[in-house]
């Protein structure tokens, strides 16, 4: 990593000295003479599976993809970590903007740093496009005019989610939330969703992030009868309620509701406690032939299958690629123009649309985990039960609250 | 239904209950550091790495070698008690003589490395590891019906440290270990080995966590990360309990637990938060913790 920064850098300057000569001229179009790529991402913290090294190799599978090199430029890919800090995120992408002449920044999940790096990216007036957030605030209230929502977000998981578990019968709720602002407005959406479905809401627990043993809290789930038991929480919270449901039988009169669930947490699970869960995917590498190919040519690399962010970093990478070399130039207004003006349509995204706001909707996927007997080779984890079209299963643009929304 | 402060008499004593699993938890680990502080005077900041070794360990044994659970709870402790032992042979000796900052320093930082190899390795999502067979299903015990793997969670830790306690507190050889910290010279003249014995009680204490580890395994998610999240709380049972008391590491382990899982019913928000409010409490009115003897 040091050695291709070290080169990038000493690449960088030769071109530069380059560049203040005739070689101008004809590298008008790419600023700097390159387009530079960076993954802001957890490198080693509690979301580093998700993302991690895993979207660096997403991103440089792009990049290969493509060709390596757009309007004859070459196409380079940096990587950092931001360690789950706002602040570093935020200092690391202005540093990537400023002195290394980062063109486009991606990944960013953490939705505190991709805020920050939302902000700084309109500051310097270079793109971001957020796969790993969840948060909806990044194209409500803090939608910058650089910056694109592309994965997911808790309005689409909890729309999907909720919705068709309340429609199968599932009508009273309790929920199980991480008590800070990701948790929270995961809840929220959710139980408006429940609700404007005409389900009810019957209580809610707020356990602190990390806690140590889920049976306290899932005791006061079950002792409200709610029929559905929902996890507004992620990862190792997760992934130790539903431990601790099934060793006190909560899920034989109860069910679980995982509202923000990746394929990495079924594999750490294992069928045998997660099987019958239900809940909403942006992508499953099984679903068809060309999502299939992308599987296993990543897990050739990464030794294993890639998550719903993994797909979308590859996938942003490549269109953010194809928007360059479609408008002619890395000119990030340009860019952003052809971005949102082309509709998406790959392995990844299904009817894929950028709108102004800077959601990306696309059609998303309502899974349940499969018995173990159902399960035929490694990581044949989900059957789809529905596809949610995408103009429904994100929150529709009337009502985001985003400057750039003309109303 | 009688009720206490809104909650059912049932619901307080389901959560009284499983306090007391988390507890013995709590109890185990800090019991492991008392142990080691007691004699080696060396904060072991590694015990959040060596509890998840353990934990690591048994899901090792059963994906690699196919051992199942039971061999695990007998052998992972040696292995994990082994790997202790080399540590303090090659790296803890050279600094007994030095300030308790120079071993926090150094255990702290090889946690670091410890948890960073198993993340480079592993990932952080976790391995899934199943309760064996004989433990698996609830008992229904009238207020609430138990995991019976919980209960022999309890059962198992409690007896572990009781045993340790009696050992340390009440036999010849404990006599030996309590004596050889107060003056390992003298003691050494009497023809005790005194450096072997310091050796070994790191070990027993680093065979502890693993120990807990591989009970916890079951139960919580295996991951890297797992020790880091639980040991700063330990490190607070300790503190209250009195750095170095036995009884009082095992007694506050399990009651912090208790209190814990209270909090969790009447103020959920509060329940990361109070065992350092009792921390600070407990450190302004006895600075030598509930069980501790000011020196």
């Amino acid at each position: 990593m040091l050695e291709r920064k070290l080169l990038g850098r000493l690449a960088s300057g030769a071109l530069i000295s380059l560049c203040v000569g005739a070689a101008s001229a004809q590298q008008g179009k790419i600023s700097d003479g390159v387009v530079k790529i960076g993954v802001l991402t957890d490198m080693s913290g509690l979301y580093s599976d998700l993302g991690g090294k895993g979207s660096v190799i997403a991103a440089q599978m792009a990049v290969d993809d493509f060709g390596g090199k757009v309007l004859g430029a070459p196409i380079q890919v940096i990587s950092a970590d931001h360690q789950n800090k706002a602040d570093v995120g935020a200092g690391k992408a202005r540093e990537w903007f400023e002195a290394e002449k980062v063109d486009m920044i991606t990944d960013l999940l953490n939705s505190g740093v991709g805020i920050a790096v939302a902000k700084v990216a309109e500051q310097q007036k270079r793109i971001a496009i957020n796969v790993g957030a969840a948060t909806t605030r990044l194209t409500n209230e803090d939608c910058t005019p650089y910056s694109i929502h592309y994965a997911y977000d808790t309005y689409a998981l909890a729309n999907g989610t909720g919705k068709a578990i309340v429609k199968q019968g599932g009508d009273s709720w309790f929920f199980l939330t991480a008590d800070y602002a990701f948790g929270h407005s995961l809840e929220k959406d959710t139980a408006d969703v429940v609700k404007a479905n005409g389900g009810k809401v019957l209580g809610q627990v707020r356990h602190p992030l990390n806690a140590s043993d889920f049976s306290s809290f899932l005791l006061q789930a079950q002792s409200s009868k709610a029929k559905i038991v929902g996890l507004a929480n992620a990862g190792g919270d997760t992934i130790n309620s539903i431990k601790a449901a099934n060793e006190f039988g909560i899920t034989k009169n109860q069910s679980l509701a995982g509202l923000l669930v990746f394929i990495t947490d079924v594999h750490s699970l294992g069928l045998q406690t997660a099987q019958g869960m239900l809940f909403t995917e942006g992508f499953y590498w099984d679903f068809d032939d060309e999502t299939r190919k992308f599987g296993k040519r990543f897990f050739d690399k990464a030794k294993k299958m890639p998550s719903m962010i993994h797909a979308g970093v590859y996938s942003a990478t490549m269109n953010y690629l194809k928007a360059i070399q479609a408008a002619g130039t890395d000119d990030a207004d340009a860019v952003m123009a052809k971005l949102k003006s082309t509709p998406i349509n790959d392995f990844f995204a299904k009817n894929g649309k950028i709108r102004v706001d800077g959601r990306m909707v696309h059609d998303m996927y309502l899974v349940q985990v499969k018995k173990p007997s159902e399960s035929k080779y490694p990581w044949d984890y989900y059957i789809v039960k529905a596809t949610i079209p995408a103009e429904e299963a994100f929150q529709p643009l009337s009502k985001s609250t985003c400057r750039l929304v003309k109303k | 239904m009688t009720e206490i402060f809104g909650i059912s008499i049932q619901a307080l004593l389901s959560q009284l209950l499983i306090g007391l699993v988390n507890g013995s938890f709590y109890a185990m680990l800090s019991l492991g550091l008392a142990v080691i502080f007691g004699m080696l005077n060396i904060i072991n900041f590694t015990h959040g790495a060596l509890y998840m070794m353990g934990a690591f360990g048994a899901w090792m044994g059963f994906t690699y070698l196919g051992l199942n659970y039971w061999l695990c709870l007998l052998l992972v402790p040696l292995a994990v008690g082994a790997f202790g032992i080399v540590i303090e042979r090659t790296m803890l000796r050279w600094l007994y003589k030095l300030d308790h900052l120079y071993g926090l320093l150094l255990t702290f930082g090889l946690a670091l490395i410890i948890e960073g190899l198993y993340r480079q390795a592993y990932g952080v999502s976790g391995q899934p590891y199943f309760t064996p067979d004989l433990l698996r299903g609830a008992t229904d015990i009238g207020f609430m019906t138990l995991p019976n793997y919980r209960a022999w969670v309890v059962l198992a830790s409690v007896a572990v440290c009781l045993t340790t306690w009696y050992v340390v507190e009440r036999t010849k050889l404990g006599a030996y270990l309590r004596a050889g910290t107060e003056n390992p010279k003298l003691v050494q003249a009497f023809g005790v080995n005194v450096p072997l014995m310091v050796t070994l009680t790191y070990g027993f204490g680093v065979a502890l966590a693993g120990f807990a580890g591989v009970l916890a395994s079951p139960i919580i998610q295996i991951n890297p990360l797992m020790g880091s999240n639980l040991i700063i709380i330990v490190f607070a049972v300790v503190v209250i309990g009195g750095m170095g008391s036995i009884m009082g590491a095992i007694v506050t382990g399990l009651a912090l637990g208790v209190i814990e899982g209270l909090t969790r019913v009447f103020y959920p928000e509060l329940s990361a938060t109070v065992v350092f409010i009792i921390m600070a409490i407990v450190l302004l009115v006895r600075p030598a913790g509930l069980f501790g003897r000011e020196k």
